[in-house]
């Protein structure tokens, strides 16, 4: 049986999601991580708590708060509307918004573990080899945490592909827009569509699980020793 | 806690729950009708004697855990397709089928004087967004697509349309100002205070949203589900639900073989 | 010459550091202490690791912090080179990506030391392919000195370095620290809590205790200074300078000509004319009023009692010092109380110190 045009549009619209998320979290998780490894700020926890949020919370409570935050008459939506921009439920940009906010830990928690383990002296030593903060960064910490932005970009790829909560209460099921593959199986399931339904649901296991599989053999190859 | 008084404990827990099972009964309801299926099992409880639980979820849910073999004796859908698979399988008694409540459709919106009591505020046009039911799974959002193409806007403003996965949730599309305004029910209308303006849609403009409700083979031999279900067709039962925003079929005119 | 000005003073997580040195531009200086006694941080503090604390450093004629005044320069805009006690080297880079890290961040035009001058030093010169995981401890430490060295630092700075190292180790790492000392006119601040290492490699000495100095001078003083020597108890001795002056094969021994005079020792593979560092124990020492003829002590030398103090209830710590003027080595010996007391020990009394032995430390 072959894909309809409406399932190609959803995995396309999909793997776009899932993309622009991951590259978004890489640039706001990475600095986040990078504070909550090093601080020691009574702050620490309290936003720690925050960015883990997500992971215990159920996707729909989510959703609900961020129709309710992101619509017309809420702040973050009349602050939008002030501004002269559209209100971000039912688009694209808002599902980008629920996805970063979703997937954070995803992406922060894995490089927040990478980074607290490389510890300080990596740093210190390099410090006293002339390197400046973000030269340190970039050729120290990065390659050292290498294993951790594998396995935060792959997670938070993966669990934006498979999130389906939050778009269901934000999405409005528009086709090209916010009609996502995990909410078109939903769709064939619940009209009883079983055939279409198992065809996504086949596929989108066998990606997630050559995912994980993939993830598992990079890092087992590029983990290096403890620092010594 | 020692083992043995767990055992007890748990033992006591089983028999209490086998006697329970005895006088009461278990029915599977529709997320949308949740509210008004409460009230009636309340009122049954204080006649009968016998105890009602009450189980929800979406219809389609339902129907998958039932066919999986969940233990409910009655099935109060949100549609009459369900139901019929149901009956047609084998897994519902035969004959039992029938129409417990019709939908009814309203264009809702909070805001107060919005919608007009013509619907012309959809040919008009000036909204953002218009919100209704998924018309491929929710029976109001294939009854809301009637109503567009009877009134030949559909076309036209399927670009503005967001749509719910279910009714309720595109209730709360509308509700929470996201969409301007949308096809809702109108018991929701009535269960949120009947606040803000709808236009109530005639019904000629759709097919009847029939709400269908089946007795389960798991409920035949139970005294406690066949009374429920004759009481869900009385005059009490048919006052409560009308009460609640939903219609009900005229006696005598009930066809539980009524054509999709 | 003083080339090296440190003023800090800093309360630190219930630790208080307040210390004001000046140490030579040139050679090793070791900064001794028991553990906890603050070398560590003040190292840190000369690096600039300890952000938080305020003070005064100046290297030769660049001044590096100056918190009075507003200048505080961050690690690495401060020419030191660091070597810490695990050598730490950079897990994800080979063994010649390391030594090039802090290199390459050296302008060419600064850069006095040249890659394989620091590689031949250090001996790595078959190591350099190797990923630095796969290398031994010393091979490490090793690695890491020639690392610090690359930058062409102005001041080295060494925590422990031998400290996490087996003794099979150490012996590798020590003649690269000996040609570091003498090849290289780099001023080395070298962390330490062993006597053994500090004799062995420094020029000057900084003792500390509880976050202060208590004394900052050259070796042979520091060692020498009574109150100092006391606590030192079973290690307590001095330092001699000397070069060697001939072998005497029959006997086998070697003549060691140093400024109190000639000290024999077991027979050194040692070519006539090479320095040679010796360590004399105040527990050999003894001292007699006149040069004794029948004895089996080869080494006798005319020294003047400069100072008696107490080291236990039978025992005195006598200061010696050599023959030659104010500033000629000094000597510590051991002796009983009643010994002092029947000799009539006193202050400016000319008398023979007999050692009955001397170690070479160097090798």
């Amino acid at each position: 049986m072959p894909l309809s045009e409406t399932d190609i549009q959803a995995i396309w619209l999909t793997l776009r999601l899932a993309s622009v998320t991951t590259l978004l979290l890489l640039v706001v998780g990475t600095p986040l991580a990078w504070w909550l490894a090093r601080t020691r700020s009574w702050l620490k926890q309290p936003v720690a708590a925050i960015t883990s949020l997500p992971l215990v919370l159920p996707p729909t409570v989510l959703g609900f708060y961020l129709l309710i935050l992101l619509g017309p008459d809420g702040p973050v939506g009349s602050l939008m509307q002030d501004l002269g921009l559209d209100t971000l439920p039912f688009t694209f940009p808002g599902l980008v918004v629920a996805s970063m906010i979703y997937s954070l830990p995803f992406m922060v928690q894995p490089l927040q573990n990478a980074f607290a383990a490389i510890g300080n002296r990596p740093l210190e030593v390099a410090a006293t080899l002339r390197a400046s903060a973000l030269d340190r960064f970039v050729t120290i910490v990065v390659p050292l945490a290498r294993p951790g932005f594998l396995t935060g970009m792959v997670l938070a790829f993966a669990h934006t592909v498979g999130e389906f909560g939050v778009v269901l209460m934000i999405g409005g099921n528009i086709p090209g827009e916010t009609h996502v593959l995990s909410v078109a199986i939903y769709d064939h399931v619940e009209a009883l569509a079983y055939d279409n339904a198992h065809l996504l649901s086949a596929g989108l296991l066998t990606f997630s699980f050559v995912v994980i599989l993939l993830l598992n053999l990079l890092n087992k190859r590029s983990h290096p020793e403890m620092f010594r | 806690m020692s083992r043995e008084l767990r055992f007890f404990v748990a033992a006591s827990l089983l028999a209490v729950s086998q006697a329970l099972w005895a006088n009461s009964v278990t029915i599977a309801v529709a997320a949308n009708f949740v509210s008004p299926a409460k009230a009636i099992a309340e009122a049954f409880e204080k006649e009968s004697g016998f105890t009602v639980a009450v189980s929800s979820g979406s219809t389609g849910k339902l129907f998958a855990q039932i066919v999986h073999g969940a233990p409910y004796d009655l099935f109060l859908a949100a549609d009459s397709r369900r139901p019929r698979l149901l009956e047609q399988n084998g897994r519902a008694v035969s004959g039992s089928r029938f129409t417990y409540a019709l939908g009814e459709l309203v264009l809702w919106s909070p805001r107060p004087g919005y919608v007009d009591s013509r619907g012309d505020v959809l040919k008009a046009g000036r909204f953002n967004r218009l919100a209704m039911a998924n018309p491929r799974l929710a029976p109001y959002g294939r009854a809301a697509r009637q109503v567009m193409e009877k009134l030949e806007v559909w076309g036209e403003l399927r670009r503005r349309l967001v749509q719910g996965e279910n009714i309720a949730q595109t209730f709360q599309f509308v509700a929470s100002g996201n969409a301007s305004l949308g096809f809702v029910a109108l018991s929701q209308v009535y269960a949120t205070g009947g606040s803000g303006s709808f236009w109530k849609i005639p019904s000629g403009l759709y097919q009847p949203i029939q709400q269908q409700a089946v007795l389960l083979q798991r409920g035949k031999e139970s005294a406690a589900a066949g009374a429920f279900w004759r009481y869900l067709q009385g005059d009490e039962a048919r006052k409560l639900i009308r009460g609640m925003g939903y219609g009900v079929v005229m006696e005598g005119l009930r066809d539980n073989n009524a054509p999709e | 010459m003083t080339s090296l000005t440190v003023r800090f003073a800093a309360e630190l997580d219930g630790f208080s550091l307040d210390v004001s040195f000046e140490a030579p531009g040139c050679g090793v200086t070791a900064l001794f202490g028991h553990s906890g006694s603050g070398k560590t941080t003040l190292l840190r503090c000369l690096a600039g690791l300890e952000p938080r604390v305020a003070g005064f450093l100046q290297v030769n004629d660049e001044i590096w912090q100056d918190d009075a005044n507003g200048i505080h320069q961050p690690t690495h805009r401060r020419a030191v080179g660091y070597v810490f006690q695990e050598a730490s080297l950079f897990p994800h880079l080979s063994v010649r990506q390391n030594l090039e890290y802090g290199m390459k961040r050296v302008p060419a035009s600064q850069r006095r030391v040249g890659f394989d001058e620091a590689v031949a030093l250090a001996g790595l010169p078959d190591l350099l392919e190797r990923s630095s995981i796969h290398l031994s401890g010393g091979e490490r430490q090793r690695a890491a000195i020639a690392r610090a060295l690359l930058t062409s630092p102005r001041l080295l700075l060494m925590d422990e370095p031998l400290s996490a190292l087996d003794e099979r180790s150490k012996q590798e790492i020590f003649p690269c620290l000996e040609r570091l000392h003498n090849e290289l006119s780099i001023p080395v601040i070298y962390v330490s809590h062993s006597l053994k290492e500090v004799a062995r490699l420094a020029d000057h000495m900084i003792w500390m205790e509880e976050g202060r100095i208590r004394a900052a001078d050259s070796l042979q003083r520091v060692l020498t200074r009574m109150d100092l020597s006391v606590e030192q108890g079973e290690e307590a001795g001095a330092i001699l300078e000397a070069k060697v002056a001939l072998h005497d094969d029959r006997y086998h021994l070697t003549a060691l000509d140093g400024r109190c005079g000639r000290v024999w020792v077991s027979r050194l593979d040692l070519a006539p004319g090479s320095p040679a560092r010796v360590h004399i124990p105040a527990r050999d020492v003894s001292i007699c009023l006149e040069r004794s003829g029948g004895s089996s002590i080869l080494n006798i030398w005319p020294v003047v009692v400069e100072d008696i103090c107490e080291h236990s209830a039978s025992q005195v710590l006598v200061r010696l010092r050599c023959d030659g003027g104010g500033d000629a080595p000094r000597l510590l010996a051991r002796i009983t109380r009643r010994s002092c007391t029947m000799l009539r020990l006193k202050p400016g009394l000319a008398v023979f110190a007999q050692l009955k032995s001397a170690a070479l430390i160097d090798y």
